[in-house]
């Protein structure tokens, strides 16, 4: 009966063990925009493929806070701050069936969103985006970051991560 | 016999949870402030503090983080205008979205984005989502690149901690939760709409009148600081460029003006508080590339 139990808990212990060292089976949303999946688990690496919102990954491996992720067959790594654990729905309907096995779920659009923003817009004529959105639009290409750091003898370490 | 009764006690006390939290805090400070052991404005501290343990921002999922924030960056530039420079907003942009690489998030909804207002106020405000404003005056503050990574390093590490987002009421979000529903519905009716565009206003409100005239609890503005060392340090900039700013900073300063005078602690209060989290030796100061193009950038300014 003692070795029964004791049993249970080294193959309990197993599974867990399993699981920590194995989290392949997690497969997580894109909570941005835009992701780009890299080569190396760096802002330097080379992009494998640019996901989408929405677009769902499943997770290899973990080094720090970057993530290797599978997609269609490619692999490649991303911050984890680009990535949920929530189910990122993108059309309301099909949310239903997989709210139920995920647990969370969130549905792209639903909330403040651009109907939201227009509204608001409609009743402030005073407050001008425009500005918001010149601002958006600029983004120094990953070249002119590296021309800047290298120029500004910036010694970040482990290079640009 | 007495242990029955216990456990429904602190049943009720887990699940009131934070509304209790908050309920105790109000009425803690009140008797604190009217007994005399603290001022005020310390009270006004505390509740906020407490208040963002809550942490019913999290409800708010990255995307409508980008429309609040686009809307409070509208909000603060149509009382600011914006200082129209090519060369230096791209300088300013490299800077940032750099630094922004080695916070503990550097992908948001929409990306960190760069722009300067065109005032002598010394000021700089972080939009949920990374809509980085910073002014003429605190650009003015800065005598070294490092310096300057201090400032978009601060206001970095507001956006990582979601500061902006915990200003917002708690009714706000309850609000909205009501109107959304729980049924996934994406396009809401003509009320429901309106209803919810005027939560988002409310929201909106919340957030830029906290960053504009009251200011975050102090203990978030420490906490940005702290963010910024990390930045700074895995960045390869000095740390003590945010030291040697806020110096700068209160020099410059004038008591009752309407900027970080106002909505921040004291520069030598962030300087001691700062000292704990600095603790390595300093980084050469200021690269001479990096002093050469810094003040080639911002001269005219």
């Amino acid at each position: 009966m003692k070795m029964k139990r004791l049993l249970c808990v080294i193959g309990a212990a197993g599974l867990m063990s399993a699981a920590t060292l194995a989290p392949a089976a997690t497969v997580m949303s894109v909570q941005v925009r835009k992701a780009d999946i890299r080569e190396t688990p760096s802002f330097l690496g080379k992009v494998v493929v640019s996901l989408a919102y929405g677009d769902k990954v499943a997770i290899q491996s973990e080094n720090g806070a970057w993530l290797q992720v599978s997609v269609a067959g490619q692999s490649g790594w991303v911050h984890n701050s680009a990535l949920t654990k929530k189910d990122i729905v993108m059309k309301s309907g099909a949310g239903a069936q997989t709210s139920a096995s995920s647990g969370e779920m969130a549905l792209a659009g639903k909330g403040f969103n651009s109907d939201v923003e227009a509204q608001f817009k409609a009743g402030h004529k005073d407050i001008d985006f425009t500005w918001v959105d010149k601002m958006e639009k600029i983004k120094i290409p990953a070249a002119q970051i590296q021309e800047f750091v290298k120029d500004g003898q910036l010694n970040a370490q482990g290079g640009v991560k | 016999m007495k242990r029955p009764f216990l456990i429904p006690l602190i049943l009720c006390t887990v699940l009131a949870g934070c509304d209790t939290l908050d309920k105790v805090a109000e009425v803690g400070t009140s008797i604190g402030v009217s007994a005399g052991y603290i001022t005020p404005d310390e009270a006004q501290s505390i509740t906020k503090s407490v208040s963002a343990v809550g942490k019913v921002f999290e409800s708010i999922t990255p995307e409508q983080e980008y429309y609040i924030g686009r809307t409070v960056a509208a909000t603060i530039l149509s009382q600011n205008k914006p200082y129209d420079n090519r060369v230096m907003t791209t300088y300013l942009n490299t800077l940032g979205q750099y630094l922004a690489l080695f916070s503990d998030r550097p992908e948001t909804f929409g990306g960190y984005h760069f722009l300067i207002m065109d005032t002598p106020d010394i000021n700089a405000f972080a939009a949920p989502g990374g809509l980085i404003l910073v002014s003429r005056g605190m650009i003015g503050c800065c005598k070294t690149e490092d310096e300057l990574a201090g400032v978009l390093a601060h206001e970095i590490g507001h956006v990582q901690l979601n500061h902006g987002l915990q200003a917002i009421d708690k009714s706000r979000l309850t609000a909205a939760a009501t109107i959304l529903g729980t049924e996934a519905a994406k396009n809401l009716g003509g009320k429901d709409l309106a209803d919810l565009t005027k939560t988002f206003e409310s929201s909106i409100s919340d957030i830029t009148s906290t960053v504009m005239n009251s200011g975050y609890a102090r203990k978030f503005e420490f906490q940005a600081d702290k963010a910024a060392v990390t930045i700074l340090q895995r960045s390869g900039y000095s740390p003590n460029g945010l030291v040697s700013m806020l110096r700068q900073m209160e020099k410059n300063l004038k008591p009752g003006g309407h900027d970080f005078a106002k909505t921040h602690p004291a520069p030598q209060d962030r300087i001691a508080e700062l000292a704990k989290t600095i603790t390595t030796t300093p980084v050469q100061y200021g690269a001479s590339m990096r002093q050469a193009r810094f003040t080639e950038t911002i001269r005219g300014l």
